[in-house]
């Protein structure tokens, strides 16, 4: 892949960083946006803004038509079977939110179980906190291994009578394992468990398909897969959306209002309270066409070939300990220098232009687990290239100098 | 200005080999400070005499280069000071990193002075000013808080 010109395509590169080039390694914290994407909000405002699926002049019939564009995208995207399974949120912390709320509320009675590992974002267990206090649920971690990857057995073996709901990420984003998901769905499915998916670090990088992994609920961040901030998806089989709860209420999700009585319409209706984000969500139809345009095989392949040279360029230095060591590996590399604190690392690779992120990624289970306050993170994008590994690289030699360690 | 003016020697010696770090037998105040976004934890312990004289002071803690030599210094100047002179100085420090001001302390010896102006590079990092203020609040709050955890976002 052609990094050179893939950078062309995000502004942000033309600019510098402390006088230096920037070396952007921090895309699963937030990705960056290419122009497309930057023009199409511009555009949108400029020239075609309204609110969506309320009034009927021009310029909302437009409006509503480009926003319901991204949902038909997004459908294709992670081939979901129907345009209703796609639900537009905040963020991925709502969408998860969201089913915590809605299916707690319906599902979750004292003592039953949620089941979550200890990987998890705390996106992906505080929601399940919230469900735990209010309904004396108990929630149960499935144990990370030395490699930074939770084993299908460890799941297996927390599965009980009373477990109500599965949540676990789909690539843990200090460790970068991949879960076996379709492994998972399968066990559930036996015990009629629904699964529910972090993707934060899934949809941007690899391929996701909702019909082939099988699960429930897919949550997913717009802006860490190139889009704009303020869009998140829910992707939930229809067969929950009919049954569960409204989340918030307010206008657009009702059907009929009466002082007696509310009605709600199905999904996703019933689950986009207020006005959203329009114009980013018409944004994101650009992120998903530049994905497609490049095509997910490829981002793949090429960041899997960025990251084996990355690990096997940071492995070299001696001081440096990379975290976890799982079989299967999304585009991420966290790692410990001996004698310098995760955060002093940041600041020196940063007057270099490089941006990595330092702490402990909203995993603090995870880092209490392997005896960390916090750990150092590069994690690929689609720009990424060699040479800005080799940036990175020089980066650490230099804090080791500084350090003199 | 270059990340060496931020990492002077006598930073990363403190950092590396930080002074009074222990829990002092003879405290009767101490606080804790932590700092969520990077996890930096700070525990001070001090002796505060009848006369309001701070006769010992130590602290325990994790955290960057920045903190935990922030803490070691800020021990080594205060130790065997009046509370209401080491008030003052934590007030210049303080004006120091966030304003960049000149400190103004008569009472400090040269030596005791250059060690402070060591972390006046932090000023340039807006995202580590956190770091080398934890340790001065916490000192504060142990002798005048209510046992509250300083908490550097409320700052």
């Amino acid at each position: 892949m052609d990094t050179k010109e893939i950078k062309l395509k995000f502004p942000i590169f033309k600019n510098k960083v402390n006088g230096k080039q920037l070396v952007y390694l921090d895309s699963a914290n937030s990705s960056q946006k290419p122009k497309t994407v930057i023009d199409r909000i511009s555009k949108f405002y400029s020239k075609e803004f309204s609110n969506v699926g309320r009034s009927v002049h021009s310029l909302a019939v437009t409006a509503t038509n480009r926003f319901e564009e991204t949902r038909d995208l997004m459908q294709r995207y992670v081939n979901a079977k129907s345009r209703e399974e796609i639900i537009f949120t905040k963020n991925a912390t709502e969408a998860i939110n969201l089913v915590a709320s809605t299916y707690g509320e319906k599902f979750i009675e004292s003592g039953d179980e949620i089941l979550i590992t200890e990987l998890e974002h705390h996106a992906n267990y505080v929601p399940w906190h919230f469900i735990r206090e209010k309904k004396g649920a108990i929630i149960k971690f499935a144990k990370c291994n030395d490699r930074g990857e939770v084993d299908i057995d460890e799941i297996k073996k927390l599965i009980t009578n009373k477990t109500k709901i599965i949540a676990v990420t789909h690539i843990s984003n200090v460790t970068g394992a991949i879960m076996p998901i379709k492994k998972i769905v399968d066990l559930a499915s036996q015990k009629k468990i629904p699964v529910l998916v972090d993707g934060c670090q899934g949809a941007p990088h690899i391929k996701v398909d909702m019909q082939e992994l099988g699960c429930d609920f897919y949550a997913i961040s717009c802006h860490k897969m190139y889009g704009p901030t303020g869009v998140g998806i829910l992707y939930a089989k229809k067969k929950w959306l009919d049954i569960l709860p409204p989340y918030q209420g307010g206008g657009g999700m009702i059907e009929e209002v009466k002082k007696d009585n509310i009605t709600f319409p199905g999904s996703p209706t019933k689950y986009e309270a207020g006005t959203l984000q329009t114009a980013e969500i018409v944004g994101f139809s650009e992120s998903i066409k530049f994905i497609e345009d490049v095509g997910i095989k490829n981002i793949m392949k090429h960041e899997k070939e960025i990251l084996e040279y990355g690990l096997e360029k940071i492995k070299k230095n001696n001081s440096v300990k990379i975290i976890g060591e799982p079989k299967n590996r999304g585009s991420i590399i966290s790692f410990t220098i001996k004698g310098i604190h995760p955060h002093d690392i940041a600041t020196i690779l940063d007057e270099d232009g490089v941006a990595i992120r330092a702490g402990h990624h909203c995993c603090q289970i995870l880092h209490d687990k392997m005896g960390l306050a916090a750990s150092a993170r590069a994690s690929l994008g689609i720009y990424n290239s060699k040479e800005d590994i080799d940036i990175l690289s020089n980066a650490i030699k230099k804090c080791n100098k500084i350090f003199n360690n | 200005m270059d990340i060496k003016e931020l990492y002077q020697e006598i930073i990363l010696d403190h950092g590396k080999n930080p002074r009074n770090k222990n829990i002092c037998k003879d405290f009767n105040k101490d606080a804790k400070g932590h700092n969520p976004l990077c996890g930096d934890k700070v525990h001070i312990f001090l002796k505060l005499s009848n006369e309001k004289k701070l006769e010992n002071i130590s602290f325990e803690g994790e955290g960057c280069a920045i903190s935990m030599a922030s803490a070691s210094i800020m021990t080594e100047i205060i130790k065997g000071k009046q509370f209401n002179i080491a008030k003052k100085i934590q007030e210049d420090f303080l004006n120091m990193i966030k304003e960049g001001s000149k400190l103004n302390m008569n009472s400090l010896s040269d030596t005791e002075n250059m060690t402070m102006m060591s972390l006046s590079g932090v000023k340039r990092f807006p995202m580590r000013v956190k770091c080398a203020t934890l340790a001065w609040h916490t000192f504060i709050e142990a002798v005048e808080g209510n046992k509250k955890i300083v908490n550097t976002e409320n700052q």
